[in-house]
């Protein structure tokens, strides 16, 4: 009987975390990223459907479901079929072990497995077989050259990415995704041992930001050398599957790096004068917006937002410690902040850098990632057992 | 119950491709067939609670070396890959060896005292397996990187060569 309600649990379970993700990660990522390379480039991106153009993606997609299958006549067509859903897939299934906050004394995650991070590597490392099938499958050379593409760089910094993932294991003695949050009850892992927790984490973001193939990164789908790349022949859904893969797994890159190096659902623990200072300054920044002529300018505006939720979210840290409440906000808020944060965050290089040319890449990964995240890790495992 | 289930879903997630493997005319299909051969034995690691092991296979096996025997097959190709020949004429000798093989590792099987002991695997295996590999180990992992630099070297030479 619990074998059934087991099998019950995760069926909903599973249900429950790719529909969540299918409509934030893939929809509203979209749509944030429009909205955040508008702001870059001085324009305003959607607007026009719903308010605001929220409900822009919603349409896409809509479209994109009316679409036609279409399947290239020498294209290896079981391959061809397939490759979306492994690529959809592998970046779904990292959200299994990813802890979104606490309810009533319970963890939220889907499996807190004690092999949690090697689990996210392995996941994330099955996207590339996705990519590969659907490159070759094609039968297009800017799909196959884009295939290759990927290959080359999702192997290359897949062990940058493992390095700075040990580098956090090491420091919490566990693998756990769970355990590793656990264990920055005391600091974030950003802060411990400076200056290496920084290192760890930029060498960790510079290589997600690789492995899920975006800006400066995004050589395998380079519009102006290869049309699109691996997914140049998809049509319809299957195209919007491969979005669908992409996104998830950026998101999970970001919720993962968070976890690591941010405490995840941990709130932060600051005194109440600096959550006042902070508040006061984005107040004053938002006041300062609102009431000069740099409201009408488009790349100001949206500083004006920002700043007016962080200057809401400090009052109410404010408040909350005055009234002596110890975790002030629910947890899962604090999750997203971060996640967002950190979104947002590769969104604006994305928008920012021009893309690295192939050997460039290659060269950044094997000379650079890997030897500092070597020595990160052999520097801070010396210093651990000599402080021990 | 469930585990005899899951044993032959497994089996036939393992046996079904590894077939294909060997015999689709297709390289490629060949090299894709190898993956989810290799997520059944994951899956088996899991079954004998075996998780950190699982995790490497999946990250090691399907995530890497599967993607490395395509690169290659992408690049010597010329991309296409397709209509290779599986078997030369030394099929009769292989099938032989191959029969042998069988014949013994059946007997090995057959001829093991399988003994059955109430003990629990030890609970969390990734420590216990760092610490064997650097105490009682040490030598053969030595010796595995060793091996490793030395292959490392020749793919250096051989590139360079062609240069």
């Amino acid at each position: 009987m619990s074998t059934f309600v087991e099998i019950l649990k995760a069926i909903g379970l599973a249900v429950l975390v790719f529909t969540f993700l299918a409509i934030v990660g893939a929809m509203y990522g979209v749509y944030f990223e429009r909205k955040i390379s508008g702001w870059i480039q001085a324009r305003i991106g959607p607007k026009h459907v719903g308010p605001w153009g929220l409900l822009q993606t919603i349409a896409d997609t809509l479209k994109l479901l009316q679409k036609e299958h279409i399947t290239p006549r020498s294209a290896d067509a079981m391959i061809f079929n397939t490759a979306p859903i492994i690529v959809a897939v592998a970046g779904l299934l990292d959200w299994v072990v990813i802890p979104f906050g606490t309810a009533f004394g319970r963890v939220l995650v889907v499996r807190d497995i004690n092999i949690g991070i090697v689990y996210f590597s392995a996941m994330a490392s099955l996207t590339v077989i996705g990519i590969l099938a659907a490159g070759w499958s094609s039968n297009n050379k800017y799909a196959l050259l884009g295939g290759l593409r990927s290959a080359s760089q999702m192997i290359s910094y897949e062990i940058p990415l493992a390095l700075a993932l040990l580098w956090a294991a090491m420091l919490a003695g566990t693998l756990s995704t769970v355990g590793i949050i656990e264990a920055q009850r005391g600091g974030w892992f950003l802060f411990k041992v400076p200056p290496f927790g920084l290192i760890a984490a930029l060498v960790f973001l510079t290589a997600a930001t690789a492995e899920v193939n975006r800006m400066p990164f995004d050589l395998p789908e380079a519009e102006s050398e290869l049309v699109a790349g691996y997914f140049v022949e998809y049509t319809g859904m299957r195209f919007a599957l491969f979005q669908l893969g992409e996104y998830a797994e950026m998101f999970a890159m970001a919720a993962v790096a968070s976890i690591l190096f941010l405490g995840g659902w941990l709130e932060p623990s600051m005194p109440q004068w600096v959550w006042a200072l902070l508040g006061l300054g984005a107040l004053a920044l938002a006041a300062f917006i609102r009431f000069s002529a740099l409201r009408e300018v488009l790349l100001v505006r949206p500083i004006l937002a920002l700043a007016a939720l962080a200057a809401v979210l400090c009052g109410l840290m404010v408040l909350g410690i005055g009234l002596g409440r110890t975790p002030v906000l629910p947890s899962m808020l604090w999750f997203f902040v971060k996640m967002f944060g950190l979104v947002f965050f590769l969104m604006w290089m994305r928008w920012t850098y021009p893309r690295l040319r192939l050997d460039q890449l290659l060269g950044l990964s094997w000379k650079v990632l890997l030897p500092v995240g070597l020595l990160n890790l052999l520097i801070t495992g010396f210093l651990l057992t000599v402080a021990r | 119950m469930g585990e005899l289930a899951a044993f032959l879903i497994l089996s036939a997630v393992i046996l079904i491709p590894g077939v294909i493997v060997v015999t689709s005319r297709n390289i490629v299909r060949s090299a894709l067939s190898l993956v989810p051969t290799f997520l059944g034995v994951t899956g088996f690691y899991i079954m004998l609670q075996a998780e950190f092991v699982a995790g490497i296979q999946v990250l090691i096996y399907a995530g890497a070396i599967t993607v490395l025997i395509l690169f290659v097959i992408m690049l010597t190709e010329g991309g296409s890959g397709v209509e290779v020949r599986q078997a030369n004429e030394q099929v009769p000798l292989g099938a032989t060896a191959a029969l042998w093989l069988a014949f013994l590792m059946l007997l090995v099987v057959l001829r093991t005292p399988w003994s059955l002991s109430p003990g629990r695997p030890p609970a969390y295996s990734a420590s216990a397996i760092g610490s064997a590999f650097l105490t009682n180990y040490a030598l053969i992992f030595e010796v595995t990187s060793l091996v490793l630099l030395v292959v490392l070297i020749g793919a250096i030479v051989i590139a360079r060569r062609e240069e």
